[in-house]
This record gives C-alpha cells, structure tokens and sequence, in this order.
C-alpha cells in the first residue's frame, strides 16, 4: 500500500473549503514554514530529492537553487498549471479537489524564494478550475492567509490566477511567461534561462502544480523522510493519470519504484486491461514520451522488471526504453491499432504547433499527412521510410521540445510496431473504415 | 577575449558576439546560410534553423560537447568553443533537412517571382535542395494581400522568418504588423489588412528574404538580371538617401536599401543601418533624382552580375560546332 502525501484527504466531503482543509490539518505547514529560514527551506526541498513532476524530471531544489537574486528586483515563481498533454490529467483533479494544498505551496514556495507576487498560469479549457482556485484565493485573503502580514509573521505576498487561452505550447515554460506577459505564447529562445530573465525580466521559477504540492508534505515532514521514499535518485510519490483500455483508470498516487507490472494489473491500482484482453503497448508518460510493446514495459531489455521510476523506464534509451515524463499513462489492449493511435497524436501536436521555427511547423503537418494517406489505404513503404526520414529531421533542431514531443512518438512506434504499418501499406483493402474514426477524423477538409 | 574555432579556423572576437557573426568573420564556406537573422534587427534569428551548427566542445571551463546542433545566430561564443559547420556530415544533412522543410509549402514559382535572382531561398536550395520534392500534398495557399500602395504580400512564399515583423518593431514609428494564427497556417499579416503606415515600412521588402514582400511599383517590370544597378545618394531629412538603383537606360526600375555580403543592410558611415524612406524608395523614380556615384560592386557569382560590366569578357562564339535545328533555324 502506498503512502498518500498529497491525495490523503482527497475525498473528504468539502475539502475544497478551507474551513475543511484547516480542520485536516491544512495551512499548519505553512504556519511552519513561516518560522523557518527561506535557506533552511530551500535546503529541505534540495534534500528530499524531488523532481519536477512536469515531465522533465529536473531536481526542483536545484532549480530553486539556481534563482538569480540581484538587488531591488523582484522574483516571481509562476506554476505551470497548463497541463495539456493527451492522456494527463493529475494536475487538474488535484486543483478540482484541493485547491487550498497548491494555495499552501505556492505561499510556502515563495516565501523560500522570496517572492512577493506569484502566478498560477491555468490552462484555458479548464475555466471551472479557474473559478474553484479563485474562489480559494479569495477565501484564503479573507482568512488572511494571502495577502498583507500572513499570520502575523510579517511576510506579504499575493496569489494571482491567470487563465491562457488554450495552447498546449504555453505549457512549455518561457511560452507560458510570454503568454503571462500578455504576448503571443511562442517559446523564448535560451539562454537567458527563466531563472535569470523571466516574467517582465525579472528572475522566475517556473514549476508544475504537483511539484508545488509535494513542497508542503517535505516541509511537513521533512525533507530526509521524503527522501525515503521511492527508489534511487526518484524520490517520493507520484501521481499517475492512467487511462485507455484500463479497468479502474483514474489518477493515484504511487510509491516511485512500483513495478509496472503491479501498477497494471492489482486491484489496487488499475485492476487489468479491460474485458480481460491482452495488453498490447504502453505510452508511460503522456503522448510525448515513445510507446513500448507490452513485453518492453513490464521487463526491461536486460530482462529485469520495469518500476515506475524515473530511471528504470528511461532504461535502455529510446532504443527500448520510454520516460517517466508527466505520468500520462495509457495502456491500449491487443486490439488497438498503433497506426491510427499514432495518427491521433500527430494530428495534436501539428494542431498545437507554435508555427516558430521551420522544422516543427513544416515537419509535423507533413507527418500527419503522411500518416492520413498511410491510413487511407493509400500508403506506401516508401512513405514509412520517409515519415522515419521526417522524425529525425525534426528532433532536436526545434526551440522548444515540442519538436522533439512530436517526433518520439513517431519514432518508437515505427521502431517497435512497423509490421502494423507495413500491414496497412501491403494490404490496404483490410482497413476497418468505421464511422466514429472517419466521423472524428476526417473534419480536417485539407487532407480530405 | 574568448577565442572560437570554427572549421579549424580560429578566431578571437569580443564577448557576447555570436557563433554565426563569429564565422562571418572567418568568411567564406565557414559562415552558416542565415534565413532568419538579420544583425540590424534586434531579437531576430533563431527561428529557421538554417544556421545550426555542431558544437563538439562547449568551452574551455566545460569542454562538453552540446548535445543538439545549436543556432549559430542565437548562441553566444565562449572562450576555447570548437564548432564544426561545413566539416560535419551529419550537420549538413541536418541542415539539409531543414532546407527540405523549408521548401515544402514553398510554392517554386521562381520563374513569375520578381525575387529570383536575388532569392536567399532559392540560393540555399542549390546548395542543400533535393532535385526532386519529396512531398506530394496539397501545398499552403493564401490571397495575395495588399499592405498600402507600395507593398505587395504574397503570404503563400513567406518561409516566416519574422524579419518583416522585426522591421515593423523596431524601424517603424508604430507598429501595425504581425503573426496572425498559429502552426503550418499562420500568417504575416497587418491588423485588420490595414495598411503599414509608416514612413520607413517599404525596409520590409529589403529584409524579406524570399518573394513574400515585393514592391509594387517594380513588380513584373524586369528581371533582376536585366537591371543595370548603381550606387546613387540624395539629401533626404527623414533617412540616409543612400540607394542602390536598379536602372535600365535612364530609367529608374527600382529603389533599394545598399546590401553587404550576408544580405543585410549597409551602415552609413555614421555607423547607423541604411534603412530608406518611403519617399525615396517609391517616389524618387527619376534619375535626376539621385547623384549617380557609379555601378554596383556585385558579387560575381550573382546571377544579377551575369553579362554585366564588371569584368565583361569577350564571349568567344565557336559557331562551327553549333549544329542547324531546322533548315531556318539560322536563316
């Protein structure tokens, strides 16, 4: 059974009021932090080892660590609740749910950083979260909790919620500050790096609303009991959205290091594939990250069983390998067809696409395209050769990782499932046309 | 004073200066194809991957290699940095790629183009292009748009490389230009279609580095190749009135910002962009307009150099060896 250090009180009726959240302990952490030293703080985070829950993985206490602090100007830390990603969606029930917990680390959080304003960047379709968090902070305010003198210890500081307009790409961090900025969310080429220049200029910490979260049960508890939990350099709990052709999909709160194996088929967790078939492929952390065969990601390539770390998933590289990234998991059974799942997610990132730089604008509509003939039944080899030729032209020659998201996918489903699109090529006249498909996918008149 | 080995050529350049200003520099083959920056604007570069370059040793202090080809444009040299360009195989074919990408909803039609000639697209597909697109979808279209009198927006050539936005920041007095939409569909537009005015906005048609911005009252007038062009001044109070015509006979065909070797615009001899006017670019039509300083340094491998005056030789024609198509092919 695993530990449950943010989603405890979870179902607890009314949690959502702050009221509720005070009586199940809420806002005594803060109460806690206030009497430390904004170091000390800093300090903890850096000793439990938590990583940026956004999908990169990069160390939070490091990147907290790295904040420029010149003299006479402000610094911001802005959370990343821009979560767009298909099959994630951890982030949301948090907010939907506890709204109060973000509240409590972000004031935790800037109070270590020495912030005086902060933003929580909200994604545009998820305008009712907007109104729930809203509605906490005005509470909050009132309980004089936000605001001027918080409980009397002399630190101001203010919460703002700012709704984007719905764009994958304002997830991407220096989008997201342009996009705050009231500018055209198009990523910022680096260096200068957020923590250096950022929101106006201005020295900022850009974080995912579940690394904000996990900041209160580390100061609660301290940073060396979070430590103890999980395996190796992944550190603590981690929610994962798990979805697709699951028994109990939903999001749970995991010990880093479970078995895949566990994750898929206890009662516990998700319960097994759906109407008992057989599971086919896995895509571990949202869309973006390859997709692995069934017998890939319940064993590694050396033959040891695969955890739900950060490293155990990243092992053997792309070659047979994926990544944790933002815990999107989505498990398809033996009847899925990877080309079509392919093209669902190419589709997205050629829609989402910033249209900045030429490999990614150019590059991801050439792919879905390709992919729209494949499907057709009008595809041949030489197309399966050139949408791997594509892939490679995009990745890494991109701004921002969106290039890269968009090709992975392609990648490892070419690398591992290619028989399926050679199936597709050789034998057109056995594609299903079944109406939902075409009814879903043919609105694009372009590619008709 | 950081020291930077591009190619094996080294070079020691100011700090701050960039990787693509540092091989330009050097010259010649080292310097990567540019699209999209322009070292008089600003904030520009970064955008068409063109410039990447191979980084295989970060700097002295952390001798690493980079793990993805950078933007030369964009990044800063550091003192002992070691960049392969042209001696990269992997690169070039990166670069080619991109130059693929470039070209896919570029609709190649050079031969209508009032551009061709002096086309950095088309210059850069003869050096990377495939001789035959490996695309067969429908490609990018759009209306060809208007901008005020002179200014002819032909969205469907554009390879979005911002430099005309750029120009609209940071030459013009107001800003009224911009990206429309977003992704494969989005669009260099004005707000609203409503006229750029400005008195420096004709400077978008010199940046542009493909055919998307062309001027209106030289279009379809002549080929590039066929002008005579030559340096000319004039006293204007609002710019430079530093030119370059492009003449035939007495007649001015057309009026251009003076352009140095990467394409760019030449400073004055104040040390400021020669950027022009709207009234010297598009109403000073008249040779009695300008003081004539004499012809155009071109670079020879220009085509617009071809059978020009420079260094005219004398075409020796072997008509012996010429076969008759037809009884009078030759009359």
């Amino acid at each position: 059974m695993g530990r449950k250090l943010l989603t405890e009180h979870i179902k607890v009726p009314g949690i959502r009021n702050l009221d509720t959240y005070r009586k199940h302990g809420g806002y005594e952490t803060l109460k806690k932090a206030l009497g430390m030293k904004p170091e000390d703080i800093v300090e903890e985070v850096k000793k439990s080892g938590l990583r940026g829950r956004g999908g990169a993985g990069f160390p939070t206490g490091m990147k907290w660590g790295f904040l420029a602090k010149p003299e006479g100007v402000p610094r911001y830390l802005v959370c990343n609740a821009d979560e767009s990603e298909p099959g994630t969606f951890k982030d949301r029930y948090m907010m939907e749910f506890l709204p109060h917990l973000l509240i409590e680390g972000m004031a935790i959080g800037s109070f270590a950083l020495g912030c005086r304003s902060s933003y929580i960047y909200i994604r545009g379709e998820l305008m009712y979260v907007f109104h729930i968090l809203q509605e906490a902070i005005d509470e909050a305010y009132a309980a004089g909790l936000l605001g001027k003198n918080i409980l009397g210890t002399g630190f101001d500081f203010d919460l703002n919620v700012h709704c984007g307009g719905g764009a994958y790409i304002c997830g991407e961090e220096t989008a997201l500050i342009e996009s705050l900025e009231g500018k055209r969310g198009n990523p910022r080429i680096k260096p200068p790096f957020p923590a250096i220049k950022g929101v106006w200029g201005c020295p900022t910490v850009v974080n995912n609303v579940e690394s904000i979260m996990a900041v209160v049960p580390i100061i609660r508890d301290g940073g060396d009991e979070y430590a103890k939990i999980g395996i190796g350099k992944s550190t603590g709990t981690k929610l994962i959205s798990a979805c697709g052709h699951l028994k109990k999909p939903g999001v749970y709160e995991i010990d880093l290091g479970l078995p895949v194996e566990e994750f898929i088929y206890s009662d516990e967790y998700c319960g097994g594939i759906r109407n008992d078939k057989k599971l086919k492929a896995v895509v571990a952390g949202g869309s973006s990250v390859p997709i692995l065969p069934a017998e890939l990601i319940l064993k590694t390539a050396k033959g040891e069983p695969r955890l739900m770390s950060y490293e155990s998933l990243a092992d053997g590289g792309f070659q047979t390998g994926t990544m944790l990234g933002s815990g999107g998991f989505i498990a398809m059974d033996e009847d899925t067809s990877i080309v079509k799942n392919l093209y669902t997610f190419t589709r997205f990132y050629h829609h989402e696409s910033c249209g900045q730089c030429s490999p990614c604008r150019e590059g991801t509509g050439w792919m879905e395209k390709l992919l729209h003939k494949i499907l057709d039944g009008h595809g041949t080899i030489a197309d399966v050769d050139l949408l791997w030729e594509i892939q490679s032209k995009i990745e890494g020659k991109t701004i921002c990782p969106l290039g890269d998201a968009a090709a992975w996918p392609v990648a490892s489903a070419i690398r591992h499932f290619r028989s399926e699109f050679e199936e597709y090529v050789r034998n057109p006249q056995n594609i299903k046309k079944d109406h939902h498909y075409y009814r879903v996918n043919n609105i694009n008149p372009e590619l008709v | 004073m950081p020291k930077v080995t591009i190619d094996g050529h080294t070079i020691e350049v100011a700090e701050g200066t960039t990787i693509l200003e540092a091989a330009r520099m050097i010259g010649g083959e080292v310097a990567p194809p540019a699209m999209c920056f322009y070292s008089k604007l600003k904030t520009s570069g970064g955008y068409c991957r063109t410039c990447i370059v191979k980084v295989t040793k970060g700097s002295e202090k952390d001798p690493r290699p980079m793990p993805k080809p950078v933007a030369s444009c964009r990044t800063p040299v550091m003192d002992g940095m070691e960049v392969q360009n042209k001696t990269a195989p992997d690169l070039v074919d990166a670069r080619a790629g991109v130059v693929e990408f470039l070209l896919i909803n570029h609709p190649l039609d050079c031969p209508i183009c009032d551009q061709a000639g002096e086309c950095h697209l088309q210059d850069l597909s003869y050096e990377h292009g495939l001789s035959k697109s490996r695309y067969d979808f429908k490609r990018r279209e759009f209306e060809k748009i208007d901008i005020g009198p002179n200014i002819k927006l032909h969205m469907t050539r554009c390879i979005l490389c911002y430099r005309c936005v750029k120009v609209a920041e940071q030459v013009c007095d107001t800003r009224s230009h911009g990206v429309l939409y977003r992704g494969d569909v989005s669009e260099i537009s004005t707000h609203i279609e409503k006229a750029l005015d400005s008195d420096f906005s004709g400077n978008v048609i010199d940046v542009c580095p493909v055919g998307a911005l062309t001027d209106r009252t030289f279009r379809f007038k002549s080929r590039v190749w066929f002008t005579k062009p030559v340096d000319a001044h004039r006293d204007c109070k609002k710019c430079c009135g530093r030119s370059v015509l492009y003449m035939s006979g007495q007649e001015v065909l057309r009026v251009s910002v003076r352009k140095d070797t990467w394409g760019e615009v030449e400073n004055t001899p104040e040390g400021n962009p020669g950027w022009l006017c709207n009234e010297c670019r598009f109403e000073k039509k008249s040779a009695s307009d300008w003081t004539i300083e004499g012809v155009r340094n071109i670079d020879r491998h220009s085509v617009i150099s071809q059978n020009k005056y420079l260094e005219v030789k004398n075409l020796k024609i072997d008509v012996s060896n010429q076969k008759l198509i037809g009884e009078k092919a030759h009359n």
